[in-house]
């Protein structure tokens, strides 16, 4: 039971640590993306690409951290 | 009601498992622990199955629309299918400056190919594994891109085509060159000596930081996938468990059909930032570096 318990918080910590850096980072992207678009209106279109490009590099690692967390909680290795 | 509920994301979360059992004989795991001690040599029967399906209907669809394709003005089918192979063309070019013929189909096969295997999400959870069940079918788990060994597949393919196309392109020379004298490089000029010492002393840590690199790329790319799927379909699981309840039956329906229009999205974004970031990484492999 004490490994069940530890297994739910390292899950939950991991799922939560993650998104705050991963929320951090895809804060400051969509504000830098808004700011170009203001500026430059016309670059919408090569703007949004990249930043989807790097919306998802940014979302990676808290993603993982969401998957193996739910297998932890879930389908627990050990 | 909580034992109900774990045992049903459980079974939900089980493969179809094809592999050597504990007595030696070989067959389909009867639970999760047998497939589990099964080890490496084993198989998911159901992810290759649907993957292999929804490859050949990728290949199906697009054929019939290139056979039945007039000059005219495109209509149903074949404007969808023009649209895709326009959206990845413009996309791959911008990305890609060098000449490979082989890049831009690939680009449409991973993005069109993955966004069917995670188009599997949208179907409610429990059709075609009840589908299966009445069939005689224990385990089913429909989602192939929600198993690493799908995703990981095809991420170390292309990990395998970013070598392959880095020693194409520099020699071998040129490809270890890479990963060892990059990213701190030795400054210009000076004492040729001294040049090669710096280098030398260089190299070990470049080579630490550069595999580190390499080997993020594909593992990053699969399991992106993976925690996305994964994390999708555990959703659609736990909501799916709310119907079971009369009293969030209501709510769980609202849930599921907000739930799924936000995977449109996701799923879409998932299957183009794959293939994005393939070309991406293999337009690297291609970019020959002016110094060494």
């Amino acid at each position: 039971m004490e490994m069940q318990v530890l297994l739910f918080i390292a899950a939950g910590l991991m799922i939560g640590l993650g998104a705050v850096g991963a929320a951090i980072g895809v804060g400051l992207l969509g504000g830098k993306f808004m700011e170009g678009v203001a500026r430059q209106p016309e670059l919408l279109p090569v703007l949004r690409t990249q930043m989807f490009i790097i919306l998802g590099l940014v979302d990676a690692v808290p993603i993982i951290g969401v998957g193996v967390g739910l297998m932890v909680i879930f389908a627990p290795p050990i | 009601m909580a034992e109900d509920a774990g045992g049903y994301i459980k079974h939900h979360l089980t493969n179809l498992t094809f592999g050597q059992k504990a007595d030696g004989t070989w067959g389909i795991a009867e639970n999760a622990e047998q497939a589990a001690a099964m080890g490496f040599w084993a198989i998911h029967v159901d992810s290759m199955f649907w993957s292999l399906v929804l490859g050949v209907l990728f290949c199906l669809v697009f054929w019939a629309a290139a056979r039945k394709a007039t000059s005219g003005v495109p209509r149903g089918l074949q404007n969808g299918v023009e649209m895709i192979v326009d959206f990845i063309e413009d996309t791959t070019s911008s990305i890609f400056q060098h000449t490979n013929s082989l890049i831009a189909p690939m680009a449409l096969t991973i993005f069109v190919w993955v966004f069917f295997l995670n188009l599997m999400d949208l179907v409610p959870v429990d059709w075609i594994p009840g589908l299966a069940k009445w069939m005689g079918i224990e385990f089913m788990k429909v989602v192939p891109s929600t198993d690493p060994n799908i995703t990981l597949g095809m991420a170390f393919s292309v990990f395998a085509l970013i070598i392959f196309f880095g020693i194409k392109q520099k020699g071998v020379g040129g490809f270890i060159g890479e990963l060892l004298f990059h990213p701190f490089e030795a400054p210009k000029g000076g004492n040729p000596i001294v040049r090669i010492l710096l280098k030398v002393a260089f190299a070990p840590i470049n080579l630490v930081l550069e595999t580190v690199t390499l080997i993020a790329k594909p593992v990053s790319l699969g399991l992106r996938l993976f925690g996305n799927l994964y994390a999708g379909e555990m959703i659609f699981i736990l909501i799916a468990l709310m119907y079971t309840s009369a009293v969030f039956f209501v709510p769980g329906g609202v849930l599921h059909w907000a739930w799924a229009v936000f995977h449109v999205l996701v799923i879409t974004l998932q299957a183009f930032i794959f293939a994005v970031l393939t070309v991406v990484y293999l337009a690297q492999a291609h970019d020959v570096s002016d110094e060494h």
